[in-house]
C-alpha cells in the first residue's frame, strides 16, 4: 500500500513511439489492468494497443457498446479492485460527464485520457484543440474537484500516464490526461526506466470508506468480495455509504470533502516547469504542444536579448493559483497562446495582477512558433 | 419480512422503502429466499441497481456487497465488476424504466455478449418514483401523467426482446407467482452466462390510481387473472391472448 518501486513492464531501453502508444504503456507500467472503451479519432489507438497488450499482462479489455457502458464499467471493476482506465476524445469525453460526477461523488479512483481535437461537435475529428479543459474541470453537475494533466511529449504521455493512475488512487479521484490529437499522433524516442514508481490503493478492515474525521482527507478504499458489505451509492451519503437525501450536514461535508482533499493538496499535486524567468518582462504561459511552440519563441526571443520566459503548466486542475499570482508579480505582460477561446486565460486573469494577453487559436492546427514570435514581438 | 431471512438484511435496516400495496416488497423477500434456499454466502454476493424505486431492493437493504449506480447503466458497472473479478456472484435489480428504456442498449449488448449476470426488471409498467410518466412497458392505452389521454405506443415484450439479444435464459413471473419465481430466480443463479427475468410487480400509487383501480389487492387480483402459464397459452385464441400476460420461461436452445 502506498507508493513502491516495482519492475516496468516494458524492458528498460528507448523507444520510438506514438503519443497513444506511450501512454498506453505508461498505464500498463503504472498496473492498469481493466480498460474499456469505444473508438474514436484520434484516441482509437490506445485502445488497440491495449487490446494486444492486455494479453501479455492478464488484463482485461471490453471494447463497449457506448463511453457511458465505457465509463461506468470502470467503476464497476475498479470497485471490484481493478487500476482501471478508458480513452476517449471530446464526444465521447461528453458522453462520461454523468459518470464522472459519480466517480467524483463516490470518490473511485480513475484514469480518463482524453486526446482533444477540434470541437464543438463532431467539429474537425482529426485536427488539434485543446477545447476540453474547461469541461475537464466543470463536465458534470453540481461542486466537484478533479485532477487534469497536460502532457507536451511523448515522454511525458508515458510518464503521466504513471503519475495519473499514482494521483488517482493517492486521492481517490477521477485523473484526466489531456492529450492533444498533435501529441496522440507525434513519434518521439522516449526512455522506460526499469524501476516504475507506482501508488497502491489503502485498504484498512473495517475503516469507513466514506469518511474521515478530517474535513479533507482520503478514506481508505477496499473493493467488493473482501467480506466489507460495501454499499456504493451515488447518491449523497454517510461514512459508510448510507444514502442521506436530506440532511444537509452530510451534503455540505461530503461536497466540502472531496474538493478540499484535491485543493489542500494542491502543492503537492500541480508540476509546473520554468525557463528564464529570472530577469523578465513578459511570461509566457502555456500548456501540452502549444509550450513545445511557446518554449522555441522564448528561446529563439532571449538569444535576441528579449526579456521574455516561459511558464509551463503540466497540471492544468487543480489551477496554479498561487504560482500565477508570484509570476504576475514578476512580470509586466502575461501571454497565454491556447488553441482554444481563451480557457486557460481566463483562469489566469483570476489570479495574475500584471496584464493577460489572451492569443487564441481555433482552426484545428497548432499554434506556429513562429506566430507567437511574431506576437511576443508586438507586445515586448 | 419474515424473522427467518433477517440474516440477510443489513444491521439497523428495520423498514420497508416502499408504499403500502408496492409489488416491490415481495420481489426483495422473493429474491432472499431465492438465495437462502441456495445456500449462497452473501460474502460472495453483489447486488448492482440502477436510480428508481425497484433500485432500493437491494440498497441498501441487502446485507451484501451493494453498487447503486446511476439512471440506466446497473448492468454495465456490473458488467465491468463481473470482468475483472469474476469470483463475485452478481445479481443487477432494477426498474423496467431503468433496464429497458434508458439503460436498453446496454441490455442487449450484455445479453448479446452472454456476460454471466442474473438481470431481475421489476417491472411495474410506469416510471414509478419520478411519478407515473408513461414507461417503454406501458400497456396502450395506459393513463400515465404524461399520457392523460392514453399510451399511443406499444410496450416493448422484453422477454422476446432479451431472447432475441441472445440471453440463454429468460422468464417472465409476477409476483403473485411467488413459488415459480422463487424458482426461476433459483435457476437462473444457477446458469452461467447471461439470465433475465422480468417480475411484473404492481404499483398502486403511480398505476393503480390512475388506471382505475379500486385498491392495491384488486391491482394483485388482476394480475393474477391475467397471468397465465406458456400451456394455458396454448390453448387460447389470438383474441383471447389480448388481455392476459404470458409467463414462464423462455430459453434460447
Ligand atoms: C439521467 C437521469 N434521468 C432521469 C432521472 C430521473 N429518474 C429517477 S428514477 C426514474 C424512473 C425510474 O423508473 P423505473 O426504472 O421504471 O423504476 P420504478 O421507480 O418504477 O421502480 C427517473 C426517470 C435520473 N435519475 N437520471
Amino acid at each position: 500500500m502506498g507508493y513502491r518501486n516495482i519492475k516496468s513492464t516494458f524492458p528498460a531501453g528507448h523507444y520510438y513511439f506514438s503519443g497513444n502508444e506511450a501512454l498506453t504503456e505508461g498505464a500498463i507500467a503504472a498496473g492498469c489492468r481493466y480498460y474499456a472503451g469505444y473508438p474514436i479519432t484520434p484516441s482509437s489507438e490506445i485502445m488497440e494497443r491495449i487490446s494486444v497488450r492486455f494479453k501479455d499482462v492478464n488484463g482485461v479489455f471490453m471494447q463497449m457498446e457506448d463511453e457511458l457502458a465505457s465509463i461506468c464499467s470502470v467503476i464497476g471493476a475498479v470497485w471490484a479492485g481493478a487500476k482501471a482506465m478508458t480513452a476517449t476524445s471530446g464526444p465521447g469525453f461528453s458522453l462520461m460527464q454523468e459518470a464522472i460526477g459519480y466517480a467524483a461523488l463516490t470518490e473511485t479512483p480513475l484514469v480518463i485520457a482524453d486526446i482533444q481535437r477540434a470541437g464543438p461537435g463532431t467539429g474537425q475529428a482529426t485536427r488539434v484543440a485543446s477545447g476540453d479543459l474547461m469541461q475537464a474541470k466543470w463536465g458534470s453537475h453540481g461542486d466537484y474537484s478533479i485532477i487534469a494533466l497536460s502532457p507536451w511529449s511523448v515522454q511525458e504521455m508515458y510518464d503521466q500516464a504513471i503519475n495519473a493512475f499514482n494521483l488517482a488512487e493517492q486521492y481517490r479521484v477521477p485523473v484526466f490526461v489531456m492529450g492533444e490529437e498533435a501529441i496522440g499522433h507525434l513519434r518521439e524516442r522516449i526512455e522506460v526506466k526499469a524501476k516504475t514508481t507506482v501508488f497502491d490503493r489503502i485498504k484498512k478492515k473495517g475503516a469507513p470508506p466514506f469518511g474521515t474525521n478530517q474535513d479533507d482527507a482520503i478514506p481508505p478504499m477496499p473493493s467488493f468480495g473482501e467480506g466489507e458489505k460495501l454499499l456504493v451509492t451515488g447518491s449523497t451519503h454517510n461514512e459508510i455509504g448510507i444514502r442521506k437525501t436530506d440532511d444537509p450536514n452530510v451534503h455540505s461535508r461530503l461536497v466540502n470533502r472531496i474538493n478540499k482533499k484535491i485543493l489542500n493538496n494542491r502543492d503537492r499535486i500541480i508540476q509546473t516547469d520554468s525557463y528564464h524567468l529570472k530577469d523578465v518582462e513578459v511570461i509566457v504561459v502555456s500548456y501540452g504542444f502549444t509550450a513545445r511552440s511557446a518554449l522555441f519563441a522564448v528561446e529563439q526571443l532571449r538569444k535576441e536579448g528579449k526579456k521574455v520566459g516561459l511558464l509551463r503548466l503540466k497540471t492544468i486542475w487543480p489551477f496554479a493559483d498561487k504560482i500565477i499570482f508570484d509570476i504576475g508579480q514578476k512580470a509586466k505582460k502575461i501571454f497565454v497562446p491556447e488553441m482554444n477561446r481563451g480557457q486557460i486565460a481566463g483562469e489566469i486573469m483570476k489570479y495574475a495582477t500584471c496584464e493577460v494577453i489572451p492569443y487564441n487559436q481555433t482552426n484545428g492546427e497548432i499554434i506556429h512558433p513562429h506566430r507567437i514570435i511574431k506576437e511576443l514581438r508586438s507586445i515586448l | 419480512m419474515a424473522r427467518d431471512l433477517e440474516e440477510y438484511l443489513r444491521p439497523g435496516i428495520d423498514s420497508t422503502p416502499f408504499c403500502p400495496g408496492c409489488g416491490h416488497g415481495i420481489l426483495m423477500n422473493l429474491i432472499l429466499r431465492a438465495i437462502d434456499g441456495l445456500k449462497i454466502s452473501m460474502d460472495e454476493m453483489l447486488f448492482v441497481s440502477g436510480i428508481g424505486c425497484a433500485a432500493w431492493i437491494p440498497s441498501p437493504n441487502f446485507n451484501a456487497d451493494t453498487l447503486h449506480t446511476l439512471h440506466g447503466r446497473a448492468i454495465v458497472f456490473a458488467t465491468g465488476a463481473k470482468m475483472f473479478n469474476p469470483k463475485l456472484n452478481v445479481m443487477v435489480i432494477s426498474g423496467d424504466g431503468d433496464l429497458t428504456s434508458i439503460g436498453g442498449n446496454h441490455l442487449i449488448h450484455a445479453a448479446r455478449r452472454n456476460i454471466d449476470l442474473t438481470v431481475i426488471c421489476a417491472n411495474n409498467m410506469i416510471y414509478g418514483m419520478t411519478g407515473g410518466q408513461v414507461a417503454s412497458t406501458s400497456p396502450l392505452g395506459a393513463l400515465t401523467s404524461t399520457t392523460m389521454d392514453g399510451n399511443r405506443y406499444r410496450p416493448f415484450d422484453l422477454c422476446k426482446l432479451v431472447l432475441g439479444a441472445g440471453a440463454p435464459y429468460v422468464a417472465r413471473y409476477s409476483v403473485t407467482q411467488p413459488l415459480l419465481l422463487v424458482s426461476a430466480i433459483k435457476k437462473s443463479l444457477g446458469i452461467h452466462g447471461f439470465t433475465f427475468i422480468e417480475v411484473l410487480s404492481p404499483c398502486p400509487t403511480q398505476f393503480g390510481r390512475r388506471n382505475r383501480y379500486d385498491s392495491s389487492a384488486d391491482m394483485l387480483k388482476n394480475l393474477m387473472e391475467r397471468c397465465i402459464s406458456r400451456e394455458e397459452a396454448d390453448n387460447f385464441s389470438d383474441d383471447e391472448l389480448k388481455d392476459k400476460i404470458v409467463t414462464g420461461e423462455f430459453m434460447n436452445e
